[in-house]
């Protein structure tokens, strides 16, 4: 059995401070942010002038659309669209 | 202490499974600690890598959560998923390492108590929310004891005491259990 004293507790809580709070934020909204890019991949491979504009100039047809993804979001739709 | 936090790993798991938000925020904040410690703490990435790595580890668990056979496992997934990803940076050299790439011992060493303050924390979770919260503010987030007397409006004559009783709810706690292994809400 381990046994701890109370001064070795205490370090071992230190050992784990919270993490940003802006990190864990972007990690909760991920099931939102994974719904908005699968809208936007539906809509774009049954627009075809919807999936031309995004080529074209994603953040702007985005911004036009009403969509406001998050950068990470962004990131994978440049990804996916700089590939067509 | 919310519901959610209450319930097991694989309770966690199986209600994010079924689309529940609420859930998966209470799976980010269970281990976002770890995750953020052994980015920076363990291979010691730069703010910027260690993010990335952080974003991904969750990205991934809730992309591949339905790939996970054991649902009970989800502690060591994620442990291995964030290593995984931390070591592919390193060797793809990140943007610019801010700080030296950890020796394999201290590394090995580093990981290992990441690991067991992981276990003290679950073990935490036991505890009344108020020694849970002035625990976290005095040793995890390194608040002074006027600024815990301010924020809980509390006399800050009293704060040692209440700190020293809560530790000492912990460390019953801790050594109630067999080992620090099976801390996991199984």
């Amino acid at each position: 059995m381990t046994t701890y004293d109370d001064e070795r507790i205490g370090e071992l809580l230190r050992f784990l401070p919270p993490a940003p709070t802006g990190w864990v934020e972007a990690a909760q909204e991920l099931p939102v942010a994974r719904r908005s890019l699968d809208e936007i991949v539906a809509r774009a491979e049954a627009d075809l002038a919807f999936r031309e504009a995004l080529v074209a100039d994603l953040e702007s047809t985005l911004a036009l659309k009403g969509y406001e993804p998050n950068r990470r979001v962004m990131d994978e739709l440049k990804r996916r669209f700089s590939e067509s | 202490m919310s519901q959610l936090s209450a319930l097991s790993d694989a309770e966690l798991v199986q209600r994010c499974r079924a689309g529940n938000t609420d859930a998966w925020n209470e799976l980010v904040e269970r281990f976002s600690r770890y995750v953020y410690a052994v980015c920076t703490r363990g291979f010691r990435l730069n703010e910027e890598d260690a993010e990335d790595v952080f974003q991904e580890v969750f990205t991934r668990v809730f992309t591949h959560l339905d790939t996970l056979r054991n649902d009970a496992a989800l502690r060591p997934w994620i442990a291995q998923l964030t290593r995984r990803l931390c070591l592919d940076t390193i060797q793809k050299g990140g943007r610019e390492q801010a700080t030296a790439e950890p020796l394999a011992e201290d590394l090995a060493s580093d990981l290992e108590v990441i690991d067991e303050a992981f276990t003290v924390r679950e073990a935490m979770t036991t505890l009344s929310d108020a020694c849970q919260d002035i625990l976290d503010r005095f040793f995890a987030r390194d608040q002074s004891y006027r600024t815990i007397s301010d924020e809980l409006d509390i006399p800050s004559g009293t704060i040692a005491s209440r700190i020293a009783r809560c530790l000492s709810k912990l460390r019953v706690e801790l050594e109630g259990r067999s080992d620090p292994s099976d801390v996991s809400r199984e």
